[in-house]
């Protein structure tokens, strides 16, 4: 009972048998099978429900166009909903499930959606669950939802790896064909470096697919030959299970290689698959046809599929789908399939040939002029219904039916720069025009639809291809092939037909539905499209849009190139989200920075905080302490009664040298640079051209030609990026030199009364520290712990006495444990962010809460800084009136009045007395801290009027929060608004 | 896209940042009567074009050269790349 419809030959591996379950039960196939013809070779025809009718479906195509057979692949975390079972190699162990069914695929209670069909039409949910209005989220969407879709996803984090590579080349062959297998083997033998890819797991393309011969030898034999060749030059590189997925500019195409999809699990340290970006200096197209369907009543059954793929199942897999096969056809590809499986010595029932004369077929029964009415069969089809030539009807029986509308060449690509195909009645179909540049197109894709022609259109292309790279080539000996016309008479829908005929079968759009969007005037391709859902699912149409547009047509009363297409985007096939992704996920979504006293925090068993790329200790908890402020009231407290150290490596470092540096820095920032003396540095702020605040920081001038910029650490490379600009273009000759040298420096700031001790004791005593050597905003290069060079500047965020110490980044792990050893004596503590911000909010240090982007120098209380005399970036659009209006918000001070109540940052502030309404926000808090110090919670915060309004009470309220606290407005200068300390 | 650095050669466009129109380096002369209308304009006023645009790409995964690239916006057709310095040299800018 196993394997039943097995036939003798294909390339298939017999001495491999697999063992594989589908719903639950346990089949037998061989090496080199797919879950399709396995299932086939089973006699397995029902394989999943349709998305919208949950009618029963089996498989209808052999390729990645399949729209029918999809499964639930894999258990567990490798669960992979919507996979195409037509595609999906089969191995040893594999488990898939049927989908859209409950509680079986047999016994589908959903089904009933079919029965209501006469409700469900196109556009159906647009005109039902228009209103109530508020029905919609709470009633019909969910219901909709849970009704909807196909498989269903693991929910779980996938465990397998997947990458992104490069890959370069002469030329890029698209499909294995015989149009790809000439044009690869034309090209290697002429040197050229050569990409040949397929999506199939076997080179070979419709070759292996077909009976007939190449020359005097079978047509595999002549891909094994060729194949050969082509993996022992060096120059080519055979891609199969690789799937060329997108055109796009310039000659970069995207490929999805499934390195380990035909395996249970991938390999140790194999990824699951590759997403290439491959640059090709000319691409050929050889990705062959995909045949499209006939519309005729109930052409749907399991057992119904494309002719082609019949004979693929027979030729290839050596399986037949039923032990009675009809075929209906319009052309003569179509009986091939009939004579295939004739020779195979599988009954064929009936040819039904729409076209009303021709050579019949032998052996059979070969019906002209005849048309199939409708079929029949419980789960899967048992006989279908003819119309012949003479009007009569006759009942034929059969368990397989292979339907031939004719080929549509395979032209996505030539159109992902939205290029339009031309219309050739030849074979009734779209061919390729205008391609992306680089590109050009051979064989059945091209409309070429015979082997003969493919192999020499494949050879001669890719001599003309290589000869725009100056490679000379000439076309490779070819075997004599198959040159039979194409004989067909287009046909694309059965008229007067006993019930529903579908087009996409996916999506569930019939020829019914095509009249109805006729009929209400959706009738450009696009709007059809979207309302009737045709060729918007998984398979994006790829067998049932050209007989839709056909149809469309003929209602519209124009021809089909008149109706147009729909435009073919990227990806071909579907492509998985982890490849996207690639490595990029979890915690390698980014890189992580680490500062120089990194590990030193960590054994002390520092929280750390995300700032930008970088990890930076947020606190260090000492024993005892059970919550994160203990110990930033700690370090706070510490800090200014003795001294603490900070690392700050992360704030941005831009080296500028050059006899203009000083006239440059002068331009970027919105106040004077040319006169800062050597040996001292500045605060400054720099502005955006629309005069809005950019950033801010210090600029130490080392010497009369150099000078050392710091930036907030998230805008360090925003800031950098600016400044090449106003280099490069707009003061191209003016001699500025600037390099980014945040990673190679560590510094650390030494804050608090004894900071000066501290750094006595590692500094070497040729450098003289004390205030009067070395005051308030000095800089220099000094040597410390016996001959290190360093970099040495006395500025203070905190508003102690405080200092920066630069040392080359790979001793900062050791200037952290040096600096702790030598502080013991003053109780020196390590702080993190939270205590740095505690003490910037108690000083009144405006920071990246402040500097938001929409804040000006004049909201900051620095609008006295932007020098009228001279030219800066944004000083002419910062004394733009809407920017100096005397009602500006102004930065400054609020403590609550209440001095047990919390602030929070984000409140808006409205004046007492007045409704808390968006009319009556006056500004808003940006930063707020518990302050140790004080013993009460201090913020600073934009209000209008702000610095005229010191003293008056306001309520601080935040609706998100639910709070509303009456707060004073104060200076924001918190602890010493005199600066006697940092000058100490 | 590829973009050809003219220093480095054929480059992805994925290693630069985009500014948007090279008028970008058409900076005002701050002392101008009316230089505030002047800069009103340079810094909210751009051309939209359908077809040859010149643009700015920083080369910030590279050498850090700005260069003014003149693409087609309907085609991404490349026909021209140059270092921004000359470019800016030649529309009269030096100190």
């Amino acid at each position: 009972m196993t394997q039943q419809n097995r036939l003798s030959g294909g390339l298939i591996d017999r001495s491999q048998p697999i063992s594989f379950r589908f719903d639950g039960k346990t089949f037998q196939g061989f090496q080199g099978d797919t879950l399709a013809s396995a299932l086939l070779a089973n006699d397995v025809r029902l394989m999943g429900r349709s998305f919208k009718y949950h009618r029963p479906r089996g498989v209808f195509t052999a390729g990645s166009e399949e729209p029918n057979a999809l499964v639930e692949l894999r258990s567990g975390a490798r669960q992979e909903p919507n996979t195409r079972a037509t595609v999906t190699e089969l191995y040893e162990g594999l488990v898939a499930k049927s989908q859209n069914r409950w509680p079986s695929l047999a016994l589908d209670i959903m089904g009933v959606n079919d029965l209501l069909s006469p409700f469900l039409s196109a556009g159906f949910y647009y005109k039902t669950f228009m209103w109530p209005k508020s029905f919609w989220e709470k009633i019909y969407e969910p219901i909709i939802r849970n009704a909807a879709g196909l498989g269903r996803l693991s929910k779980q984090a996938d465990p397998d790896v997947y990458d992104k590579g490069f890959l370069h080349c002469d030329l890029l062959v698209v499909g294995s064909g015989p149009a790809g297998l000439a044009a690869a083997l034309t090209a290697a033998r002429a040197g050229a470096s050569i990409l040949l890819a397929d999506e199939d797991f076997v080179a070979g393309g419709r070759l292996n697919a077909e009976s007939f011969t190449l020359g005097d030898n079978t047509a595999r034999q002549w891909v094994s030959e060729t194949v050969e060749e082509l993996s022992n030059l060096p120059n080519v590189r055979i891609m199969t299970r690789t799937s060329v997925i997108g055109a796009f500019d310039h000659g970069v195409y995207g490929a999805v290689e499934r390195v380990s999809d035909h395996l249970a699990v991938p390999a140790q340290d194999k990824p699951r698959q590759i997403l290439w970006r491959i640059y090709a200096k000319r691409t050929l197209l050889c990705a062959g046809a995909t045949e499209r369907s006939i519309g005729f009543a109930n052409n749907d059954r399991p057992g119904i599929m494309l002719a082609g793929a019949l004979r693929t199942y027979v030729n290839r897999w050596a399986v037949t789908p039923g032990q009675s096969v009809a075929l209906f056809t319009n052309n003569d590809d179509g009986l091939r399939t009939a004579t295939d499986l004739i020779s195979n010595g599988v009954n064929v029932a009936a040819i039904v040939d729409t076209r009303p004369q021709g050579t019949p077929v032998q052996s059979t029964k070969h019906l002209f002029g005849a048309q199939i009415i409708n079929t029949k069969g419980h789960l899967g089809l048992e006989s279908i219904e003819v119309r012949t030539a003479n009007g009569s009807t006759e009942t034929i029986a059969c368990t397989a039916l292979g339907v031939s509308g004719g080929w549509n060449p395979n032209v996505h690509l030539t159109c992902h720069h939205r290029g339009r195909p031309a219309w050739d009645d030849t074979i009734a179909s779209f061919v390729p025009d205008e391609c992306p540049p680089g590109m050009s197109v051979a064989g059945a894709a091209n409309g070429e639809m015979t082997t003969a022609a493919a192999l020499t259109s494949g050879a001669n292309s890719a001599v003309k291809a290589l000869a725009e790279l100056e490679i000379s080539a000439k076309p490779a000996d070819l075997p004599l092939a198959e040159d039979a016309p194409v004989k067909l008479t287009a046909f694309w829908h059965v008229q007067g037909g006993k019930g529903r005929a579908w087009l996409d079968l996916q999506n569930d759009v019939t020829v019914k539905d095509i009249a109805l969007a006729h009929q209400e005037n959706f009738r450009s391709v696009e709007h059809l499209k979207r309302y009737t859902t045709l060729g918007m699912a998984t398979d994006q149409g790829k067998t049932s849009n050209v007989p839709a547009l056909a149809v469309m047509a003929e209602l519209c009363g124009k021809t089909i190139p008149e109706t147009g297409t729909t435009i073919f985007r990227p990806p071909y096939t579907p492509v998985s989200m982890g490849v996207m992704a690639g490595r990029s996920r979890g915690r390698d979504f980014r890189p992580t920075r680490h500062t120089p006293s990194h590990k030193w925090a960590e054994e002390r068993g520092a929280a750390f905080v995300e700032t930008g790329m970088w990890l930076r200790a947020q606190w260090f908890a000492q024993p005892g302490e059970t919550h994160w402020r203990e110990s930033v009231d700690r370090e706070v407290l510490a800090t200014r009664k003795s001294v603490g150290v900070c690392d700050v490596t992360t704030l941005g470092k831009i080296d500028v040298q050059g006899t203009d540096s000083a006239t440059f820095l002068n331009r970027i920032y919105c106040n004077g640079f040319a006169k800062l003396p050597v040996g001292k540095v500045r605060y400054g702020l720099m502005l955006r051209e629309d005069g809005i605040a950019m950033d801010d920081g210090t600029t130490a001038r080392l010497s009369e030609n150099h000078f050392v910029m710091t930036t907030t650490t998230a805008n360090a490379v925003g800031v950098f990026r600016h400044m090449e600009f106003c280099r490069q273009c707009l003061w191209p000759d003016m001699d500025v030199q600037l390099i980014s040298t945040t990673e190679a420096w560590a510094q650390y700031a030494i804050a608090g009364p004894n900071a000066r001790k501290l750094l006595r004791k590692i500094v070497d005593p040729e450098f003289d520290v004390s205030n009067e050597a070395f005051p308030f905003m000095a800089c220099g290069d000094i040597k410390v712990c016996g001959g290190l060079r360093a970099r040495l500047f006395r500025i203070s965020f905190s508003g102690e006495l405080a200092f920066e110490l630069a040392v080359p980044t790979r001793y900062g792990d050791s200037l952290m444990r040096v600096l702790m050893e030598a502080g013991r004596e003053f109780d020196v503590v390590a702080y993190g962010t939270e205590a740095l911000g505690v003490m910037r909010i108690e000083k009144g240090h405006a920071a990246g809460n402040e500097l938001n982007g929409t804040t000006t120098a004049d909201n900051l209380g620095m609008g006295r800084m932007v020098s009228a005399k001279k030219d800066s970036i944004g000083a002419t659009l910062s004394r733009r009136e809407g920017l100096s209006r005397d009602d500006a918000l102004k930065l400054v001070g609020f403590k609550p009045v209440d001095k047990t109540h919390a602030l929070n940052a984000g409140a808006h502030f409205i004046a007492s007395g007045n409704p808390t309404d968006a009319a009556h926000d006056e500004g808003y808090m940006t930063s707020v801290a518990y302050s140790p110090g004080l013993g009460h919670y201090i913020g600073l915060g934009y209000i209008k009027e702000g610095s005229k309004r010191l003293g008056e009470t306001v309520r601080a309220v935040n609706p998100v929060a639910d709070t509303n606290v009456d707060v004073e407005i104060v200076s924001p200068h918190f602890v010493d608004p005199d600066g006697e300390r940092l000058r100490a | 896209m590829i973009i050809n650095h003219p220093l480095l050669g054929p480059r992805d466009a994925q290693e630069f940042t985009y500014l948007g129109d090279a008028s970008l380096i058409n900076r005002p002369d701050w002392t101008a009567d009316d230089a505030g209308h002047q800069f009103y304009e340079y810094q909210y006023l751009r051309d939209n074009p359908a077809g040859e645009h010149r643009e700015l790409w920083f080369h910030e995964q590279g050498d850090r050269s700005w260069l003014v690239v003149t693409r087609d916006t309907r085609t991404h057709i490349i026909t021209n790349v140059e270092l921004a310095p000359e470019f800016a040299r030649k529309a009269g800018r030096s100190k």
